[in-house]
Formats: C-alpha cells, sequence, structure tokens
C-alpha cells in the first residue's frame, strides 16, 4: 500500500499571492463587488479590496480560495490556469463573431401614425418619393449578404413598412436564394403597426415565415395618446392585428414593443397589464430615445432618467408578482443583463454591448441608400446631423463603408473597456458603450460618465439586479434565473431541489 | 452475487478468456467456449475444439489434452454466455462479463497517477498494462449478445495510452450501439495531443466520468494525493470538451469535499459550463476509506443542506444533476428526484430497517460494504 502525504505539503506560501485583473464598486453600507475581466463576482464586506491589495489576505482565510478560484488572485501553490481565463474571456466575447448580425432596411418613410417619439415618418401619399428603389434593394441585400455570420436577420421597418408591400416582396425575393446559395440562415422580420394588414400579406408572411413585430405602448389611452393617426383608434388597430397575425402566423411569430413616454411613467402597472391581457410573455420597459421629434417634444415625451428607473423598478416588482402567481412575464432588459451577469456567454444587444453594436452588429439601411450605424443614427441624420451615416449602398463597398472616417470615429469611442468612467468600473463588463447616444446627448461620442443617463441608467439597474439576487426571496431567485435559461418559474421548480 | 470461484488448473500456462456453456455445443461453436461440466463421467468423451473445460468434480488421471480445471468450488453461477477468465497458477475463475447485467466493466490497469484518500480501488504499482489490454480486447471478442452500457474503469485507464485507443477503436467497431463510459481521473487529457487522439477514435456514444473535489488545486490535490493533479484535469476537461466529449463530473461526499461543496457547484456552472452532468456520490466504506475515517467520516444527515444548495445551484443554472449511493431515508425529500440506483446488483443490500420501509423500491440501497459505516439517520420511511 502506498502512504499518504499531508495537508502542509499541499499550501501557497502566505503573501505569495499576486492580482489577476478586477475591479470593484461599494454596492450598500456593509457590501462591496468585486468584478472580474470575464464577469465573475464576489460581493464582500467593505474593505476586501483593500486587503487584498495591502497583500494582507492569508490562505486560512476564507475568501482566500473564493478569489482564487474565480481568477482574481494566484499564488505559487499552482498555476493560475490562464488558459482558462482566456477561455472564459472568448466565451464572453463570442457574440462578436461574424460581424453585424441584424440588417435594417427602411422600405418606405411614409407612415399613417404621427407618433410623439418618432422623427421620420411623412404621412406623404406620393408612393414613390419615400420608398426604396430596386436598385437600392439590390445593392442592400448584397451588402448585408457580405457579412461573415452565418446568422442574419433582416428587419423591415418604415415608417410604415406594410405601405410598401411590393418592395418588402421585393427584397425577399431577392434576399432569401441569396442567403440560400451562401448557405446563410435568414431570419426575415417586418416591424409595423399592422394597421394596413390584409389577408394577402399574412398568407404571404406564412409562406414566407416572416415574424411580425408591432408596438403596443400599453392600454387603450396610453396607446392612443402616445401613437396619433386619423381616427385616434391607433390600440384599437394594433390590437385587432395582433390577434389577426397571431391565428395567421402563431402566437410566437408576433412580437410586440413598447415605448416608454411621460404619460406612461405614470402607469406601470396598467402597461404590463395590458400585455398580461394580450397574452404577451416578454415586454421590454424600454425608455425613450432622446433623439429627434423625442428630444424637440420633451415637453410631452422627454423626462429624466430617474423618473424612468422608478417607472422600471415598480414594473419589474410588479412583472415578479406576475411571475410568482403563475403567469410567465419576461422583462427583456432585465434578461439580458442577467445574461451578462449570470451566465458565461456575452450576449450581442446592439444597445448594450462593447465593442458598442452600432455598426458592428447592426447597419441601417435608409430608403435612399444611406447606411446608418444605429437606427438612431439615421433619426439624427433627419435632423440634419451626419456622423454617422457611414456611407450609401449605391457608392460604396462594404470594405468602404467599414473604413469611412465616420465609422472609424465611432470605433474609438465604441469600446467601455478603454473609455474614461467605464475603464474602471466594477459593472463594466456587464455593460456597453453608446457613442451615438452620447454623441446626441452631449455632443461628444465619448461622453461625461457622471452627467449621462446611459451611465446612470445602467448603474442603477445593475445595482438593483444585484439586490435582487443577492436579498430577493427564493422565487425571485428562480424566476430571475428561469428567464436567463428559458424556464418559466413552475420549469424551473420542477427542476430545483423543493 | 458470485463473481469468482476456483479449482485445480491443468493443461494451460497462460490465462485464458473464455465464454462459458453449460451446454454441449456443436464442433464449429466450441472456439473460445469452455464447456462446464459435473464430472466427466457425465457426457460423451468428446471435448474436441472447446477452449477449456470447467468441471466440478475431481479429474485424474484421465488423458484429457483440452485445458481446464477442476474440482471447483462453486459453478451454479456459471451460466451460457458468461465471459470468465481462467488462471494458470491458482486455478481462479473469474467473471468478467454477465450479458443479463447492466454493470459490466472492462478493468483497464490497477496502476493510477493519482492516490485519492478515499479510493475504493486503491491502485497497485505492477505493471499490468499489457496482460490486462490483452485480456480485454479478446473480452471483447466474446461479449455476446453486446451489453447496453459498458464502464471503463481501473486504476486510470489513460495510463494504458494508445492500448486505450485501440480497445476504444474495437468496441467503436465491434459494438457500436454499446454506451461505454469511462471513469479517469481526466488528468492526461491536458495534453492536447493525447487528447486530440483519443477524441479521434469517435466512439459515437461514449463519456466520461471525471471526479473534481474542489473549487481551488491545494483541496483537490490533497485529496487525490497529487500536486499539480487539479490544473491537469481542468485543463483537461477543458481539452475534451474542446473535443465534444460527453462529460460527467463525480463529487465524492465527504468531511474534506463538503465545506467548499456550494463554490465547487459555482465553479462548475462559470468555469466548465460545457459538462452534461454532475454527479454528487455518497463516499464508499472500502479500501483506503476505512483507513482515513477520522478525516473524511461526516454522517451524510449533517451535510444535506449544503448539498441542497449546490444541488440547486447547479439545477437552477440548468445542469443534470445526479445522486448516487446515498439512500433515501438520510436524503433530504427535495433531493429525492436526483437520487438514482446505480450501484451494481452485485454490489448492493438493505439492512434489518428497511424491511419496513415503504420508499425501498425507489432506494438505491447499500454496498453491501457500507454497512460498516451507516448514517444516524437511517430508518424505515414511514
Amino acid at each position: 500500500m502506498r502512504s499518504f502525504t499531508g495537508i502542509a505539503d499541499f499550501k501557497p506560501t502566505d503573501g505569495s499571492y499576486r492580482l489577476l485583473p478586477f475591479r470593484f464598486h461599494r454596492l450598500d453600507k456593509l457590501n462591496e463587488i468585486l468584478v472580474n475581466e470575464c464577469g465573475e463576482f464576489v460581493v464582500a464586506p467593505l474593505g476586501t479590496t483593500e486587503t487584498i491589495v495591502r497583500k494582507k489576505l492569508l490562505p486560512t482565510d476564507n475568501i482566500y480560495p473564493t478569489l482564487k478560484a474565480k481568477h482574481f488572485i494566484y499564488d505559487d501553490y499552482s498555476s493560475a490556469l490562464l488558459d482558462v481565463l482566456a477561455s472564459k474571456y472568448r466565451t464572453k466575447f463570442d457574440f462578436i463573431h461574424g460581424s453585424t448580425k441584424l440588417h435594417i432596411f427602411v422600405v418606405t418613410l411614409r407612415c399613417d401614425h404621427s407618433c410623439h417619439y418618432c422623427q421620420v415618418s411623412r404621412q406623404t401619399v406620393n408612393k414613390g418619393e419615400f420608398d426604396m428603389p430596386r436598385e437600392v434593394a439590390e445593392a442592400a441585400v448584397k451588402m448585408m449578404l457580405e457579412t461573415p455570420s452565418p446568422h442574419i436577420t433582416l428587419e423591415l421597418q418604415g415608417g410604415e413598412p406594410l405601405l410598401a408591400f411590393d418592395t418588402i416582396k421585393y427584397i425577399v425575393s431577392i434576399a432569401k436564394p441569396g442567403a440560400a446559395r451562401l448557405s446563410k440562415e435568414l431570419d426575415i422580420v417586418i416591424t409595423s403597426n399592422l394597421a394596413f394588414l390584409t389577408d394577402e400579406i399574412l398568407d404571404y408572411c406564412n409562406a414566407e415565415e416572416i415574424k411580425l413585430s408591432s408596438s403596443l405602448d400599453g392600454p387603450e389611452f396610453i396607446h392612443n395618446a402616445n401613437r396619433p393617426r386619423p381616427g385616434g383608434d391607433s390600440y384599437r388597430v394594433a390590437v385587432e392585428g395582433i390577434k389577426r397575425a397571431r391565428r395567421a402566423l402563431g402566437a410566437n411569430r408576433v412580437a410586440a414593443l413598447m415605448t416608454t413616454t411621460q404619460l406612461s411613467l405614470q402607469h406601470p402597472r396598467e402597461i404590463i397589464d395590458e400585455y398580461v391581457r394580450q397574452s404577451f410573455h416578454t415586454i421590454f420597459l424600454r425608455p425613450i430615445s432622446p433623439y429627434g421629434f423625442a428630444v424637440k417634444s420633451s415637453h410631452r415625451t422627454g423626462y429624466d432618467m430617474d423618473a424612468f428607473l422608478e417607472f422600471y423598478v415598480t414594473g419589474l416588482n410588479h412583472i415578479i408578482d406576475l411571475n410568482r402567481k403563475g403567469y410567465s412575464l419576461t422583462e427583456i432588459y432585465t434578461k439580458i443583463l442577467l445574461q451578462k451577469i449570470l451566465m458565461p456567454e456575452g450576449t450581442g444587444y446592439v444597445d448594450l454591448q462593447s465593442p458598442s453594436g452600432a455598426g458592428l452588429n447592426v447597419l441601417v439601411y435608409n430608403y435612399d441608400g444611406d447606411v446608418y450605424a444605429t437606427d438612431e443614427a439615421r433619426m439624427l441624420a433627419e435632423m440634419q446631423d451626419y456622423t454617422f451615416k457611414l456611407g450609401n449602398v449605391l457608392k460604396h463597398s462594404r470594405a468602404q463603408i467599414f473604413t469611412s472616417p465616420a465609422f472609424v470615429n465611432l470605433l474609438q469611442a465604441a469600446c467601455n473597456q478603454s473609455l474614461p468612467g467605464c475603464s474602471d468600473c466594477a459593472f463594466q463588463p456587464y455593460c456597453g458603450a453608446d457613442p451615438v447616444y452620447h454623441h446626441a446627448t452631449q455632443g461628444d461620442m465619448i461622453g461625461h460618465r457622471a452627467t449621462s443617463g446611459f451611465c446612470k441608467r445602467n448603474m442603477r439597474v445593475i445595482e438593483h439586479l444585484f439586490s435582487l439576487l443577492q436579498n430577493g426571496d427564493p422565487d425571485t431567485q428562480d424566476i430571475l434565473w428561469g428567464w436567463v435559461t428559458d424556464r418559466n418559474l413552475a420549469e424551473i421548480r420542477a427542476d430545483i431541489p423543493q | 452475487m458470485r463473481l469468482h470461484t476456483a479449482g485445480t488448473a491443468r493443461g494451460f500456462r497462460k490465462p485464458l478468456v473464455v465464454r462459458v456453456t453449460t451446454e454441449p455445443l456443436t464442433d464449429i461453436e466450441r472456439k473460445d467456449a469452455a464447456l462446464v461440466l459435473l464430472s466427466l463421467d457425465a457426457v460423451p468423451n468428446d471435448f474436441r475444439g472447446y477452449a477449456a473445460l470447467i468441471i466440478q468434480g475431481k479429474v485424474d488421471g484421465q488423458s484429457i489434452s483440452t485445458p481446464l480445471i477442476h474440482s471447483v468450488r462453486d459453478i451454479d453461477h456459471l451460466s451460457s454466455g458468461h465471459v470468465v477468465v481462467l488462471e494458470p497458477l491458482n486455478g481462479f475463475i473469474r467473471t468478467l462479463y454477465r450479458p443479463e447485467s447492466r454493470h459490466n466493466t472492462l478493468f483497464a490497469t490497477e496502476r493510477c497517477n493519482s492516490n485519492c484518500l478515499m479510493c475504493s480501488q486503491p491502485p497497485s504499482d505492477k505493471d499490468d498494462i499489457a496482460a490486462l489490454s490483452e485480456r480485454n480486447l479478446k473480452l471483447i471478442d466474446l461479449m455476446s449478445p453486446a451489453p447496453e452500457y459498458l464502464c471503463i474503469t481501473g486504476g486510470e485507464p489513460t495510463l494504458l495510452g494508445d492500448r486505450l485507443l485501440t480497445i476504444l477503436g474495437k468496441l467503436r467497431d465491434v459494438m457500436p450501439c454499446t454506451y461505454v463510459h469511462m471513469l479517469t481521473n481526466g488528468r492526461r487529457f491536458a495534453w492536447a495531443n493525447f487528447t486530440s487522439d483519443f477524441a479521434g477514435v469517435r466512439h459515437p456514444s461514449f463519456s466520461v466520468g471525471i471526479p473534481l473535489y474542489a473549487d481551488h488545486a491545494a483541496l483537490h490535490d490533497y485529496i487525490v494525493q497529487a500536486r499539480n493533479a487539479f490544473d491537469q484535469t481542468i485543463l483537461g476537461l477543458h481539452q475534451l470538451a474542446r473535443h465534444g466529449v460527453e462529460i460527467e463530473i463525480r463529487i465524492v461526499l465527504h468531511a474534506l469535499t463538503v465545506p467548499r461543496l456550494v463554490h465547487l457547484a459555482e465553479y462548475i456552472c462559470r468555469n466548465l459550463t460545457f459538462v452534461d452532468h454532475v454527479s454528487f456520490m455518497g463516499m464508499e466504506h472500502i479500501g483506503y476509506a476505512p483507513r482515513n475515517m477520522d478525516e473524511l467520516w461526516i454522517d451524510p444527515v449533517d451535510y444535506q443542506e449544503q448539498l441542497e444548495k449546490s444541488v440547486a445551484f447547479l439545477a437552477r443554472f440548468g445542469i443534470d444533476v445526479r445522486i448516487y449511493n446515498l439512500q433515501l431515508c438520510v436524503l433530504k425529500p427535495s433531493l429525492w428526484k436526483y437520487s438514482k440506483q446505480a450501484i451494481s446488483d452485485w454490489k448492493n443490500t438493505f439492512t434489518g430497517v428497511c424491511q419496513a420501509c415503504s420508499v425501498r423500491d425507489r432506494c438505491g440501497g447499500f454496498f453491501h460494504w457500507n454497512t460498516q459505516a451507516q448514517s444516524r439517520g437511517i430508518h424505515a420511511v414511514a
């Protein structure tokens, strides 16, 4: 029989540890949070970081092995397992692979609605003037298909894209065979107010496996107020359209998005209840984009971030309660952040990623062929700010678009790893960079974090989520974990010890 | 369940791996077969073509050239289709394969590069690799019908090196539908070339079971009594994942693993996201474990809370969790749904109090040697 070696031979030397990159942030009166490059975190008593940095941590301290296991420190006992850390880092940034996944085609600017927060619609009947011509469509599809990614999404929007149904059919008729030739998976979504839905359109969407995304801002009084149209019946039109579309395409092919206006801020519960009434299982509590008409008409739509955050927290609590009572409803922004916090994989959500999604994960092809880095960039252009116009599909190649001065400028502010105020922020791995937002609101792509609404929103939301993860009751934790692992409360309860 | 017997060997010098038959066979079926007889007098004297004879009665004087073992103590457990190995030196007859069992194994080697404090099958340093590999290749030829499930165990099978690839390749070719699970400490997979060759065998239905005892090197290395073992196993797991090999993580529960169990669960979620199953196993009271009881013993009823938290963490994350070798009466009822009855049929037993238990049918019972170190929580569930 062999003999055994005592535990003393399996110990690091006191004080031999060194630091791996991490950042920290005071969470509350008792605790701070330490976050490493891969988003792994440790919540520990205030002062822990100081103890670590001053080299006063001992191998016998409870937190020592935890910090070692989570790649905050390494010591002379064993290797730092940097290969594993590298593999985790790679996993986090895997979403960058393949370049731009989302391609938005603005098929027409014409629209029957005149929403307060929209800046681009034209109530013209002059068909053609604001529709995407065939040669633009062809060049844009060609550019889209040059994207390396094997999986791309084509989003057809407007204006109201169904007013240019023939243009949609033409784009789909060339995009689909083009994608098939290149063995690319192509998802197609039409973003519409559904006012012009016909059986012909639904049959077509069904045959072509096209999804519909509509707007639903809440109950009738909110939706009608936010989204005026002749007749003042935009709510009725939207709800009937959603029902018809679901019957024709199936519930999972019809989605709805809501925008939060000043009126909405007073009614988080009513808005959420409307989503339940319409049998939706996802909702996105989205602040208004501070661009274009939304900024100009701030007396009607503008608000400060504090008011939005109150709306978000109230809304999130209500959503969690609904889940607890058995109705499964996921808040999308929360889900995105929790994925970044709890899961090893990163997410390529265009509005909250670093490098920023602008251009790298979304491109917008305007009706006239102009290419923008984001939909918000296109809205800025409607106000004569062409900072983020990357080129035109009729004049420029994909390579020229991605080497344009506009894009190179944008890229310089696209990584929060190197942005002032972000580079040393503990929440950096969970957050993103938004040069378009900061340009629009602060006149500078890099921006100033202390007065940034983007920063305020994300800091507060992330802090709130950590408090739910640390102190939430078991139901809340199960519900949140369910969102990131695609299980409802009943399903996750079936999987965990009960 | 009897798996070995012995008698007096005659007429052969190297171990023989043979398939048992209790009925006489036609000439063409006799290759590799060992005929089981009560005595030589009972049958016509025609043994041409048999690989061996197993005879309960005494054989003396008769001039038979066929290798045989006579004066065998017990033959009742030998059935047609069983594969046994006959040892020339001591007359041992060891059963290697029973088609009716769900727990057949290929025993790769007694050697091991670790020396776990609670090892149920302590390693030996003698070089048995060539001999056992040859025996296993023959055994694979004789397994008929092919088992649904086969476990490669040891010792540490990866110490076989290229021979392991040969065995795995043969299993792939001969019985592609047999699900093969290999128990290994995973250390050797840290070497990219080995893992690449190993995965290159492309067995269609294969998984590895790899133990991990802590979320950090010092503790894991102490438990397995080998420096660098943790780093090698973790790197090995990543190499295996890169090649798409199905992976089970196995965690033995004892006083050294329990304190960091929840941390280990979290570590697996963040660093080994790719694993397919995590198994928690009650410690077996055999091998080294009885010697190290002072350090290892914790009554299972005293670690239920940590076990529940660890299971919850993994299950919330979406990883499949299983619990083995713990009786339902000591497991928290919330954990019953993870409990698997997988103690090998020849190793499990129940104690007196189990007679009155209402959930006995759903319980894995005990390893019979574990009745020596019972939880104070053992009771009949009403």
